[in-house]
């Protein structure tokens, strides 16, 4: 099963963020990832955490608006030019990044990436002829 | 000195003007109910016949009409005469469903740009002035209006429309305009600019006839003291004929009212009972005069107090104060009428819930509409191109509905007040 993230909708407002972080704490939920994209009016928060559907359930409970998207998640040697291989395949591929941001995590020398493309199937073939590894739930610990 | 466009009618004898309302209110009542099937039931449906409307006393008597009256009878329910004789449509902001369009004959016309031209002279305005007019042209009734009643009092007449504000100003320098017509927040935005560019000691403007939005007494001292002008106000709506049923003289305590072609009377808002003079209630007006169009007891929602006490201007008419507020939901900003059911009906359309919160505010003297918009989990995604699509879109359907801007603010659900367990859905911040 690939990995999702929850996207939730942030009105800007002072304690918005706070108050999503503390509901996320108080259920024992570990973040793997966090990322934001805003405009000045509101934003999208996106993360990724050790249990989606709790999390998911818990923060619809406490009134947000979500939705669940699959990613893919790559990983790439720790190194210089580690993710400059992964970028210069989806420019060969003529693919475009919705968006992408790193985990927190960091295991056995390899950073993870999260990205978002407008063609993932390529993608994913893309990756799996060059030999980059896709992270699975498993290997980040994810339920 | 005072001057008078009609002076043996703008300052005539009370007795002089309430015969002619007698004379006029019959034979219009009489004309309505021959020309209009849609009156006549009206008046049917209250066992009246024309011969109950003997005079003024008993106008009380006769049905209301509304604006929803307007609606269904859009568009030629309301019509008196055939089409043959009508030379002209004016209409209210464009907006569906809650749009009035209004018939001119050729007289109509002329007994309207009578009005206007009585605006303009209680300005000051003669044969010797230039008169630059910045109200909107087309379907809005300002700058026609104002156009006919400047050509009336024999004004050079700069039909310059509204906006493009380098235009204006450029044409007020070369051709020294000495009056100015044009909404009060316009007004207030051009004196701006003037000072912005330094051009205060090359325009030579004297007066301005400032209409179509609220304003306060403060916005005034303000506009005058900044262009060195004595601004008036002036009153109409597009259903009675436009700007010019009521203006402002020199005193500037209150607008006269063109009694000889319109009869004004407070109600109660509640009951529809008449109220006696100096109450402050809801206004209503008959035109007496308006052949193609005709309407009787027209309301106008505005909440406003009338007054009869001696001007030292000399006129007679009755002066109506500024409006003090409306008797229904409708928001007039940026001299445009707003209706939350306007705004309500775009969001259902766009898949929105009608959950929203109108915020209306005047910032450097020129009105803001904000709408609150609460997020829904079917209109959410986790593209932020794609929210901004849809703020775009839900933009757009609001532009051409109310004929304005608004700003779209997407918020969390359920963060819109609610008092009471309703949404607070208007907040009108302005200070008028």
């Amino acid at each position: 099963m690939s990995i999702h993230q929850i996207s939730v909708f942030l009105e800007n407002r002072v304690g918005q963020l706070a108050q999503i972080t503390k509901i996320l704490a108080d259920h024992h939920i570990d973040l793997r990832a966090l990322s934001i994209a805003e405009t000045t009016d509101y934003g999208i928060l996106r993360v990724i955490v050790d249990e989606t559907v709790k999390a998911t359930d818990i923060l619809l409970e406490q009134g947000f608006i979500l939705s669940k998207t699959p990613v893919l998640v790559i990983s790439v040697p720790d190194a210089p030019g580690g993710l400059a291989q992964v970028l210069a395949l989806l420019a060969e591929g003529q693919l475009d990044i919705e968006y992408m941001y790193s985990l927190f995590t960091n295991q056995n020398g390899n950073a993870y990436m999260v990205f978002r493309v407008s063609d993932e199937a390529k993608f994913t073939a893309l990756l799996q002829s060059h030999n980059i590894p896709i992270a699975t739930n498993e290997e980040l610990g994810i339920h | 000195m005072e001057r008078y466009y009609q002076p043996e009618l703008e300052c005539a004898s009370r007795e002089t003007i309430l015969a002619l309302q007698n004379e006029r209110l019959v034979k219009q009542v009489r004309h309505v109910w021959d020309n209009v099937p849609y009156y006549r039931k009206k008046m049917e449906e209250k066992g009246l016949t024309p011969d109950d409307i003997q005079s003024v006393a008993d106008l009380h008597k006769l049905p209301f009409l509304s604006k929803d009256d307007l609606r269904d009878a859009y568009p030629y329910g309301l019509l008196a005469k055939p089409l043959k004789d009508c030379v002209r449509i004016q209409s209210t902001s464009g907006t569906t469903g809650k749009r009035v369009v209004a018939f001119y004959t050729q007289h109509d016309i002329d007994l309207w740009e009578d009005c206007c031209a009585r605006a303009i002279t209680a300005a000051g305005g003669t044969d010797e002035d230039v008169c630059q007019v910045c109200y909107g042209y087309g379907l809005f009734t300002g700058g026609p209006g104002l156009n006919g009643g400047s050509h009336k009092v024999g004004c050079l007449t700069l039909p310059m429309s509204s906006g493009n504000t380098d235009r204006q100003l450029q044409f007020m320098v070369d051709l020294q305009s000495t009056i100015l017509c044009c909404t009060p927040s316009y007004a207030a935005y051009l004196a701006e600019s003037i000072h912005e560019r330094g051009l205060r000691d090359q325009i030579k403007l004297k007066a301005g006839i400032f209409g179509a939005e609220a304003w306060s007494e403060e916005m005034r001292r303000d506009i005058e003291k900044q262009l060195g002008i004595k601004a008036f106000d002036i009153y109409g709506l597009t259903e009675t004929s436009g700007p010019g049923v009521a203006f402002e003289c020199s005193e500037q305590t209150g607008m006269h009212i063109n009694e000889d072609h319109f009869i004004a009377e407070i109600i109660d808002p509640n009951t529809g009972e008449v109220l006696p003079e100096g109450s402050k209630g809801e206004l209503v007006f008959t035109s007496i005069t308006k052949e193609a169009f005709p309407l009787l007891r027209y309301r106008t929602r505005d909440i406003c107090v009338l007054t009869r006490e001696k001007c030292s201007c000399g006129r007679t008419l009755v002066k109506m104060s500024k409006p003090m507020g409306r008797s229904d939901d409708m928001l007039i900003v940026k001299g445009v009428n707003v209706f939350p059911s306007q705004i309500e009906a775009v969001l259902i359309e766009q898949g929105y819930q009608a959950n929203y919160q109108i915020i209306v505010d005047r910032i450097n003297n020129s009105d803001t509409l904000d709408v609150l918009v609460e997020m829904t989990p079917e209109n959410f995604s986790d593209s932020l191109g794609k929210i901004t699509e849809m703020e775009k879109s839900l933009v757009a359907a609001l532009k051409a509905m109310l004929g304005i801007y608004a700003r779209v603010k997407l918020v969390a659900p359920k963060t819109i007040a609610r008092s009471e367990g309703k949404a607070v859905r208007i907040i009108d911040k302005r200070k008028i």
